[in-house]
């Protein structure tokens, strides 16, 4: 039957963290993100035996959890779809990052993006996987993820300028009330 | 007033400043969750495991 060596295991623990931040990522929630990556152990363990040995056992385990999450989104049907910052909701546990108005903003701006180009944005630019697995996650063409990313990082520009310009912070609107004032 | 059309920026390119900045905030977020480790919930679960495949399932 399976054969779950410890060297595995501990491979599956250690991917664990990141597993969990995407978990999030996609979810919007922390307890549906643990049951998801809960679920994703459970089918990997049962799975084991097509697991290539020597082959990355992170990427391998992010697109068990991604289908998981697929199908079961798709049953739903989008239940969660509307919560607008349903994400930044779920981080709310993190008081010190919080509190911070940029990360805020951030968290909200990101949660605007469709699905897919988080998700692509999130493997590349914090997951830290390359294109190539990042495509082999997501089941599409290394091109995709790339113009996926590239269209994520636009929007999230253009989010955040509305609400603070260029330089993201309140010295914008520091500035321009200065200036309005007309005296300094 | 010069000063208006010379802030505006062009669209469609963003400036380094702006990509690192969200690749700094993205990464911040996520490993806002890593450096949370390992729940106790994963490792019981796996732990339980090694003690299942001990005893033997269904004898």
């Amino acid at each position: 039957m399976s054969n779950l060596t410890p060297a595995l295991r501990d491979q599956m623990l250690s991917a664990v963290p990141s597993l969990r931040a995407f978990a999030i990522s996609l979810s919007g929630n922390v307890d549906r993100a643990d049951d998801l990556v809960q679920e994703a152990l459970t089918r990997a363990i049962a799975n084991i035996d097509s697991f290539q040995p020597g082959t990355n056992m992170s990427a391998w385990l992010f697109t068990i959890l991604r289908n998981l999450f697929r199908s079961e989104y798709r049953k739903r049907r989008r239940e969660v779809e509307d919560a607008d910052g349903s994400y930044a909701e779920s981080l709310k546990s993190h008081p010190e990052q919080s509190s911070n108005l940029e990360f805020k903003e951030f968290r909200v701006a990101l949660d605007k993006l469709p699905a897919e180009q988080r998700e692509a944005l999130i493997l590349i630019g914090a997951s830290g996987f390359s294109y190539e697995e990042a495509a082999a996650i997501c089941e599409c063409a290394v091109g995709t993820i790339k113009s996926r990313v590239n269209r994520a990082r636009t929007r999230l520009a253009d989010l955040l300028a509305i609400e603070s310009a260029e330089d993201f912070g309140p010295d914008h609107q520091t500035r321009a009330i200065l200036s309005a004032t007309g005296r300094r | 007033m010069q000063a208006e059309s010379s802030q505006t920026k062009p669209r469609g390119r963003l400036g380094r400043d702006v990509q690192s900045k969200i690749g700094q905030q993205l990464r911040a977020m996520y490993d806002d969750v890593v450096s949370e480790g390992v729940p106790d919930r994963f490792t019981e679960m796996l732990r339980q495991l090694d003690e299942t495949k001990d005893k033997g399932v269904g004898s």
